[in-house]
């Protein structure tokens, strides 16, 4: 799939938090296949630690999509995404601009906002939304070359709460790279946003909370696989009543 | 004078914000840095006065989803 006219390799972005160690989480991000890994910016100490997580990242070999997780307003967001460019060298950006504390929820008027000042300034975004039409027409007129719908809030694992307006979503923009990003728990949550038809799928905690990080990360990536592979080959439709599989022609008569 | 790093009330001499953050220890390259709220590059800090008061922020690279 091919987003803001880069070539990705794989349809599962895999975020990079919450893992028990270092190790697991190289180990995670090399078992999803992921095209690319978010990361975030946070408040550094004396001795450096950003210094060595980045390194750690950087052997890895993935791309890099830093966020503005933990903002929330327009003006926060994008001066995080600056500093994120600079130190990530990457225009590439996730925008969270959050609206609710308990339910993460984007606030959608300083996204837009947000997203119109940093795609004027030459950044990439990736916005953090919900499943608006509206609000998603006035990102793409805002230069946001894709969407990033919530599946569900952020960490709560509960799947697809609104899969019909991920439909409608896939209706609407057509063109449009459409990335679910968050709420995803399991690997059939993320197969089911697949066969919705959309491009790609963004987690992380499924992963790092699972009993087994590493095994869980290769899950995922399956499904999406799998999801994705089925969406393409055009699903049958569903029936309300039983149809024979096995043909009634030439069905014995032995009563 | 007076600053307020990362939110942490720090005694720095300055003048710049590159000497102050040199002072402070902060000599990772993976850093960036905002002013008042206003991100300052890093080509800029040397050109970047302090004044008592100012608001520092120091952040770098974190794990994130």
């Amino acid at each position: 799939m091919e987003i803001y006219g880069e070539t990705l390799s794989s349809r599962l972005f895999l975020g990079t938090a919450q893992y028990p160690s270092p190790a697991i989480l190289q180990e995670a991000i090399a078992a999803s296949g992921a095209a690319l890994v978010t990361v975030s910016m946070r408040r550094e100490g004396i001795h450096g630690s950003g210094a060595g997580f980045w390194n750690l990242l950087r052997d890895t070999g993935v791309r890099i999509l830093p966020n503005t997780a933990g903002c929330h307003s327009a003006r926060e967001a994008v001066t995080t995404a600056h500093m994120a460019r600079e130190v990530f060298g990457t225009p590439w950006i996730k925008l969270e601009v959050i609206g609710h504390a308990d339910t993460l929820q984007p606030d959608v008027f300083g996204l837009v906002e947000a997203a119109k000042i940093l795609s004027d300034d030459g950044f990439k975004v990736f916005p953090y939304t919900t499943d608006d039409l509206v609000v998603g027409e006035r990102l793409q007129a805002a230069g946001c070359e894709v969407l990033m719908p919530w599946g569900a809030p952020i960490g709560s694992g509960r799947g697809l709460a609104n899969p019909e307006g991920l439909r409608a979503m896939r209706a609407h923009f057509p063109e449009l790279p459409l990335v679910v990003d968050a709420g995803i728990g399991r690997p059939s949550d993320a197969a089911a946003a697949m066969e919705l038809g959309l491009d790609a799928v963004l987690l992380n905690t499924a992963v790092a909370k699972a009993g087994d990080p590493v095994g869980m990360a290769r899950a995922m990536a399956l499904a999406v696989e799998a999801g994705h592979l089925g969406h393409r080959a055009d699903p049958m439709e569903r029936r309300d009543m039983a149809v024979p599989s096995t043909p009634v022609l030439g069905l014995a008569e032995l009563t | 004078m007076k600053i307020l790093v990362n939110s942490e009330p720090r005694e720095i001499t300055g003048p710049s914000l590159a000497a102050a953050l040199m002072e402070l220890g902060y000599t990772s390259p993976a850093i960036a840095t905002a002013l008042n709220g206003q991100f300052v590059a890093r080509d800029a800090r040397a050109a970047q006065p302090l004044a008592p008061g100012d608001r520092v922020e120091v952040l770098a690279p974190m794990q994130g989803g």
